[in-house]
């Protein structure tokens, strides 16, 4: 358990030395802000027009749902960036080990496999929550002006960082196949659009849809979004990662016998 | 302390080494010599557990390096042939967490760090990042880093490749003061190097243990004779007829590369052992009335005898 801290803590630091996990953060933060902002302004609008109506036809206003109408879109949204953002957290997981030779260094240490990948994928993890957590301003400005329900709110974070376990693995998991961070960063980010797109496939009937839909690993995030909780989602999340990292697992296993 | 029993590597159809056996007794410092891809990393990288063998068994401190590969990690520190560095940490920052990855108990782990900055000389560069540090530097972190969980066992590939002749006999000296209460194995492909650290010397080549003892006692067994260099102004044949008349001379031959137009020849004479004929042969020169230009005694090193080990192999594959 130490050592896998250990590993966490070097990792996590790495990240905040180098310029990766601002940009990452900014990056993520400038990106859906601006889809807060188009959203914000088409609740206003829509909220407009309730009022309007409603003084037309001389009846007292319905209150807007500001989770319907602002928060559900954006952590959907918040979901589809948060993919492009992960090949970046992950690059460099094993990859920089590997070309710079601290793989050697790790491999050579009292230090199980398993706790090696533990502390690299909790660095990149917790970096990819804390990435989320500055984006969980927005929520925090609505409350000043509004009483959006916290409960559904919490829930729709809550799925953006399991979603953010299952392809923050995988890019952990393609890092270790390759010295070259642009390769496990270009790698990541292929699969992570296989999974993404292959929901699109799931919207007609059949077996083959069903199974699309269940596969794509957006549309899992959907009920989050709207605040339910079901625990298929958990499920299909902690399998993801669990198979991400146990490959991963046999990945480094088997460098060790290729030489 | 290490034991290495018919250890075989393949990658794929390559035979990278091939059935060695060695061993290495507590508080030796045994140099490691060979050309390039040798096995030399190969077997390092075995013993060190950091891959295993195809073939064999290797055992540090009476763990098997593929049973309890653990155990054998904590007692094994390792300095690869490029040191295992992070480019963008303080090198202090980067010998703690080492420390702690080895296994050094929290509250010692400063003490351990300010014992290897002073002992590898790196005081002024601790806070200094590893990125903007000269190889030389560099390669002494990486030597400080091998010796931060003070380990009973040090394996060094190659500890003093790119560093200056000052900061190469400053390694050498610390590599010695080491071998005082460690066991070291360090490899090698210049020469002097293992003459000066290694008290005894593994010749490896072709992933095959060529030869294995002290420098002096390898010098003494390869040593049939005394070899004189001549450089002699006459007819070669002439005069190799009269210095094969001296008694205690065996063999005399020409020089290819020392032949020139103007009657100069460079003759070589070995000399049955422990034959001192100078005198002999410098008498008979001045009485032809030749001209004895250079008369030279080569004494055997453990050049001579690494490339003479190395190519016979050659001419046996």
């Amino acid at each position: 358990m130490r050592n896998a801290w250990i590993i966490f803590k070097r990792d996590l630091k790495a990240y905040f030395t180098s310029p990766i996990a601002y940009v990452v953060i900014a990056l993520f933060v400038a990106i859906s802000g601006v889809f807060f902002y188009a959203l914000l302004t088409r609740f206003l609008n829509i909220q407009m027009q309730a009022m309007y109506q409603a003084q037309q036809m001389g009846r007292s206003q319905f209150p807007v749902n500001v989770n319907l109408y602002l928060i559900r879109p954006l952590v959907s949204n918040m979901s589809i960036i948060a993919l492009f953002m992960v090949p970046m957290i992950t690059m460099r997981t094993f990859s920089e080990d590997k070309s710079q030779g601290t793989m050697e260094l790790l491999l050579t240490s009292p230090v199980t496999n398993l706790q090696m990948i533990f502390g690299k994928f909790g660095a990149a993890l917790a970096l990819y929550v804390a990435m989320i957590a500055v984006a969980f301003i927005y929520p925090l400005v609505l409350m000043l002006y509004g009483q959006p329900e916290m409960l559904p709110t919490l829930l729709g974070y809550a799925g953006l960082i399991l979603l953010g376990a299952a392809t923050v693995s995988v890019g952990v998991l393609i890092s270790s196949f390759t010295e070259n961070q642009i390769i496990a960063a270009v790698g990541t980010f292929a699969i992570m659009m296989l999974f993404w797109m292959v929901g699109w496939v799931g919207s007609g009937s059949g077996v083959f849809s069903s199974v699309a839909s269940y596969v794509s690993i957006i549309q899992h995030m959907q009920d989050f979004t709207k605040g339910v909780f079901d625990t298929t989602h958990l499920v299909y999340y902690a399998s993801f990662m669990f198979l991400a990292l146990f490959l991963t697992y046999q990945s480094i296993e088997s460098t060790k016998w290729r030489g | 302390m290490i034991e290495v029993q018919n250890v075989t590597k393949r990658y794929g159809n390559f035979l990278a080494v091939d059935d060695i056996s060695f061993r290495v007794e507590k508080g030796e410092i045994v140099g490691f010599l060979g050309p390039n891809a040798a096995g030399k990393t190969t077997t390092m990288r075995i013993i060190t557990s950091y891959m295993p063998a195809t073939n064999g068994t290797v055992s540090v401190a009476g763990y098997d390096v593929f049973e309890q590969p653990m155990e054998v990690k904590k007692r094994i520190g390792y300095l690869p042939e490029n040191p295992p560095l992070y480019l963008d940490m303080k090198v202090k920052d980067y010998l703690q967490f080492v420390a702690a990855l080895k296994g050094v108990e929290r509250k010692d782990i400063a003490k351990r760090v300010d014992y290897v900055v002073e002992e590898t000389s790196l005081r002024e560069m601790e806070d200094r990042i590893i990125k903007k540090l000269s190889k030389g530097f560099r390669q002494r972190v990486g030597l400080a880093q091998a010796l931060i969980h003070d380990p009973e066992v040090l394996v060094l590939d190659e500890p003093t490749v790119g560093l200056d002749p000052k900061q190469i006999i400053e390694v050498r000296e610390l590599i010695k003061r080491l071998a005082e209460d460690h066991t070291i194995i360090l490899s090698t492909h210049i020469l002097p190097e293992v003459s000066m650290t290694s008290e005894r010397v593994v010749i490896i080549n072709r992933g095959h243990i060529v030869a294995e003892d002290t420098p002096e006692n390898l010098i003494a067994s390869l040593k049939s004779g005394e070899t004189l260099q001549v450089q002699v102004e006459g007819p070669f044949d002439a005069i190799k007829e009269q210095l094969s008349g001296i008694p205690g001379v065996a063999v005399v031959s020409q020089e290819k590369d020392v032949i020139r137009k103007d009657g100069i020849c460079g003759v070589r004479v070995d000399t049955e052992p422990g034959k001192d004929v100078r005198r002999e042969v410098a008498a008979a020169v001045v009485n032809n009335h030749w001209g004895l230009l250079e008369l030279r005694a080569v004494s055997l090193t453990l050049e001579d005898i690494f490339l003479e080990l190395t190519t016979e192999e050659e001419v046996q594959a």
